[in-house]
């Protein structure tokens, strides 16, 4: 899997460091200023160009969008075809569309053929809130993960979204992004340089060491605070991309830690945690624990109240370090 | 101008080829190879702007077997117009071989996308054909579908959406030959009327016997005038043609022909019964 440096301008960018943002709404700014440098950006959206913040780019460069109406699945064939013939398409829908409804589309019509589709979901995780299970996508990551050739990237906030962006843009080979509804806190510092494949540590734990990506990763880091005021040395990092794995630093990591904690806004199964734990069961076994939805569908809500029943807050994760610590 | 008689004959060495890697396969889809083998000798050797020898060149006309399983017909085709040497035909289907099962464009040139899951191909032709109108070129897409394939729903998504886009640089064409893998389409599951299907969503349609190789040509020319929409040629063809044992029978959708077969099927092809 080729690790790419950003040619991309991307001074214009910093604007979005330190803002508290929806990653769809940076991803929806940022393929405007792809599409003003870049002819060959193409975006498709199945209906949902609104929500997904592709609207920005429709209105924009009408003639590079193309509305493939509620159909997911020609969407990403059609997508296929024109990465084929050279154009960078980025394709979005809810990520429970991208994902579940043309998973074998993206199989066999994009990886199968290596062909260059961006595919961008936004509305991944249970922060969708109020739609409830239809549309909350919990394991489009380990369906995306399962594919031979593909690239898993799950940003933490608004910057490492619209840098992943423009770096996939500069990538040859299929990449899905996962991308989330609600506001999310910014939490990536401005030397930040985002790279395919690797990990953001924050700081090391001599204790327990925070895996986390996407909304979790601010979770992990209010967690860290009271863990270190409790005495329980604890350090969080960043694990955005998921496949291909920074296995080198997770190596690392886990060589310090007592505890390993993973955090997503996903099944326990297969995402993050998954990727984690076969990594570490083969290479470097220690103590784990998943965070994340626990095989189970979500329902409809206030977002922030389902993450509290679903565990996915700071407060849960200071509870499972310390309940380790405990023994 | 087409030349019919060469193309006739390039029909007939394309099923000597199709007959003769299957039978070395030992496996594969001999009926719906054969049954397209006239069609897509109109492509690659009359209609189609390709160079063999450079097969990434841009302006090409793209060719996307939607229909995958009749891979070998695809691999005829580019062998005897030099994407690669004709002995690479014997591997089919064999550890190692850029001949897989169904079409793969990672591993061989000349293949434009993989397919083999059916009903995927036409959202990618779609696509091809925006690109190239997006790129300003007269480059035109062919797709090849199966009759049974057509129940798959993405088919009538991609209906949809060329139509919507009015891709008059795309040409599908079915290989009507009535038969999948249960048995009849009609009973498995009526596509029929196609050709009404394919109006009533806003296709150019021609019907055409999809063996008689001036009606395949003159199918393609026309399609080429046709602006502001696709063209969908309904070809009526029969499973297995050319080789009488084969001809209209279902059981021959996904199996080889074995040793004695493929003599009979060798001397049929020979004396010209095509």
């Amino acid at each position: 899997m080729g690790k790419i440096e950003c040619s991309c301008d991307l001074i214009e960018l910093t604007e979005l460091c330190g803002k508290d943002m929806a990653t769809r709404d940076a991803y929806g700014i940022t393929l405007v200023e792809l599409g003003k440098k870049n002819p060959n950006i193409v975006v498709l959206d199945a209906d949902l160009s609104c929500s997904t913040k592709t609207v920005l780019f429709r209105k924009n460069f009408p003639e590079r969008f193309f509305n493939m109406g509620v159909s997911e699945q020609d969407m990403i064939g059609t997508a296929a075809g024109l990465a084929l013939t050279g154009k960078i398409p980025f394709a979005s829908t809810f990520a429970i569309f991208a994902t579940g409804r043309a998973w074998e589309q993206v199989r066999q019509t994009v990886c199968y053929s290596n062909a260059n589709v961006k595919i961008v979901a936004t509305h991944g995780g249970i922060t969708v809130g109020e739609d409830g299970a239809t549309h909350q996508a919990l394991e489009d990551v380990a369906l995306m993960r399962v594919i031979p050739g593909m690239t898993v990237i799950v940003p933490a906030d608004a910057y490492e979204t619209s840098q992943c962006i423009v770096t996939i843009s500069e990538y040859y080979g299929p990449v899905y992004v996962r991308l989330g509804r609600a506001k999310v806190p910014a939490v990536m510092p401005l030397e930040y340089k985002f790279r395919i494949g690797k990990s953001h540590v924050f700081n090391i734990g001599k204790d327990v060491n925070i895996i986390a990506n996407g909304l979790m990763v601010s979770e992990a880091l209010k967690a860290s605070e009271i863990l270190n005021k409790e005495g329980i040395h604890t350090g969080v990092a960043n694990f955005s991309t998921v496949k291909p794995l920074d296995e080198e630093t997770l190596l690392e990591i886990a060589k310090k830690s007592k505890l390993i904690i993973t955090v997503e806004e996903h099944s326990i199964i297969g995402g993050l945690g998954g990727a984690v734990s076969e990594f570490l069961a083969e290479n470097y076994p220690i103590p784990l624990r998943r965070i994340g939805i626990k095989d189970t569908f979500g329902c409809s809500g206030d977002w922030k109240e389902l993450l509290k029943i679903y565990g996915l807050t700071a407060q849960n994760i200071v509870e499972v370090a310390k309940e380790f610590f405990k023994k | 101008m087409a030349d019919i008689a060469f193309l006739k004959e390039m029909a007939k060495n394309l099923r000597i080829e199709i007959v003769k890697m299957l039978a070395l396969a030992g496996s594969g889809h001999t009926g719906g190879s054969l049954s397209s083998a006239d069609i897509v000798t109109a492509l690659y050797f009359y209609k189609m702007k390709h160079d063999p020898k450079n097969p990434n060149w841009h302006a090409r006309d793209r060719f996307v077997l939607s229909k995958g399983h009749a891979a070998p017909v695809l691999y005829a085709a580019l062998a005897m117009s030099g994407y690669f040497d004709k002995s690479l035909l014997g591997t089919l289907r064999k550890i190692n071989s850029p001949l897989q099962g169904h079409p793969c464009c990672k591993s061989l040139p000349g293949i434009e996308v993989s397919t083999g899951s059916l009903g995927q191909g036409l959202s990618v032709a779609n696509g091809m054909a925006l690109g190239l109108r997006l790129d300003g070129l007269p480059s035109r897409v062919y797709c090849l579908l199966g009759d049974g394939e057509i129940q798959e729903g993405q088919i009538w998504e991609a209906a949809m959406s060329a139509s919507h886009y009015k891709l008059d640089n795309l040409c599908a064409i079915i290989d009507h030959n009535n038969l999948q893998i249960d048995g009849c389409c009609s009973e498995v599951m009526d596509v029929s009327p196609i050709d009404e299907k394919f109006k009533a969503f806003g296709w150019n349609v021609f019907n055409i016997d999809g063996h008689n190789m001036e009606e395949i040509v003159e199918a393609l020319d026309e399609a080429e005038k046709i602006k502001g929409k696709p063209t969908m040629i309904v070809a009526k063809t029969i499973k297995g043609k050319g080789v009488s044992i084969f001809e209209g029978k279902v059981q021959y959708h996904g199996i080889a022909p074995t040793k004695e077969e493929l003599e009979i099927a060798l001397k049929e092809l020979s004396n010209g019964k095509n």
